[in-house]
């Protein structure tokens, strides 16, 4: 019994929070390592296709988005699919001049392993991803990723 | 000498440092990048310079609007594109109704390999719907990972996900080169 009055007789010490900044950095620093800076702002929703057969994008300083879907306003923009280069809607023909800017930002020595991911909504037609492919391929982006999320065999 | 210097009050590093924190939980995100890597070939000048290729070699996959498989001129179910692909990529010499075989050199392996000629060509309808088109791609990458894998398993006895040695890997990748063309895409219609 005489255990636990002691610890009665304890209760209100303070705790010793001059580690808490200790801490807290630490934290910080395991986001800041982990994560990544949200590079645009999305103009149109994706909800990415699942795969089983995925592979990791390797270097991402190396990585160019092309991004496809519906738009997120659909009140201002309609609901028709859209193609997404940086911050901004665009057209098919856009992608050469988009590819080519790419491909200037990079060092040159670096400038054949630079692949474009596809992050392209489920829901849309192949016809407009044919065309993005087609124009990848007259303006010599040849690798490409279609992203996707890892997901289960769910079969449809 | 120096003067005591009065110490600084900390208490409020934890708010700071709480705030920095917030900061970058809000503005970065975790997602990594995955997906199924491909490479497209170069644009052809002339559209009807085919290369020919033996009809016993080409495996047509074809995907229509409605989503629907055709595999070699017969309707069928993605579920099966997997072992149908894998059948008709593995090695039967001598047998008319199978793609060819070539025995290639393997440089890392120092020796002769027997290598199916055959491709698979995927077309799809301007309407196939993009799950479908990724879910026809998976099951073909699927199946050139298994192959890889049994390849692996049956020459080195280690899964080919686990390899380590580059000269391993190069081999069973010459051996399973995954070979998927797309054709040139036209409407094959079903709208």
């Amino acid at each position: 019994m005489s255990r636990f009055k002691v610890k009665k007789a304890k209760g209100d010490v303070a705790i010793n929070t001059s580690s808490l900044p200790d801490i807290i950095f630490m934290l910080l620093f395991f986001f800041m390592v982990t994560t990544t800076m949200r590079e645009v702002t999305f103009k149109v929703k994706m909800k990415l296709p699942e795969a089983t057969e995925i592979q990791k994008l390797e270097k991402k300083s190396l990585v160019s988005y092309i991004y496809v879907g519906p738009p997120v306003n659909p009140r201002m923009y309609g609901t028709n699919t859209r193609i997404q280069l940086n911050d901004q809607f665009a057209t098919v023909d856009d992608i050469a001049e988009f590819v080519q800017i790419e491909r200037q930002d990079r060092p040159e020595s670096d400038r054949k392993l630079i692949t474009t991911s596809l992050k392209v909504d489920s829901d849309t037609r192949m016809g407009i991803v044919t065309d993005i492919k087609q124009e990848l391929r007259k303006s010599g982006a040849f690798k490409i990723n279609y992203s996707s999320r890892k997901g289960g065999k769910k079969k449809k | 000498m120096a003067r005591k210097s009065p110490e600084i009050n900390a208490g409020s590093m934890a708010d700071i440092a709480f705030l920095l924190l917030i900061f970058f939980l809000v503005t970065t995100t975790m997602d990594v990048d995955t997906g199924i890597s491909r490479k497209l070939p170069p644009p052809v000048e002339e559209p009807d310079q085919d290369i020919d290729v033996k009809d016993r070699n080409v495996m047509k996959v074809l995907v229509n609007s409605q989503d629907r498989l055709m595999v070699n001129g017969k309707p069928a179910d993605i579920s099966e594109l997997k072992n149908l692909t894998k059948e008709f990529m593995a090695i039967y010499p001598d047998d008319g109704e199978h793609p060819e075989t070539t025995e290639r050199f393997i440089e890392e392996l120092n020796r002769n390999v027997v290598t199916s000629k055959g491709i698979v060509s995927l077309k799809n309808d301007r309407g196939t719907s993009y799950q479908m088109y990724i879910a026809v791609q998976n099951e073909l990458a699927a199946a050139f990972n298994e192959m890889k894998e049994e390849e692996s398993m049956k020459l080195f006895g280690i899964k080919y996900s686990q390899l380590v040695d580059e000269n391993q890997i190069k081999a069973i990748n010459a051996i399973i080169p995954v070979r998927v063309s797309e054709a040139e895409p036209e409407d094959i219609g079903g709208s």
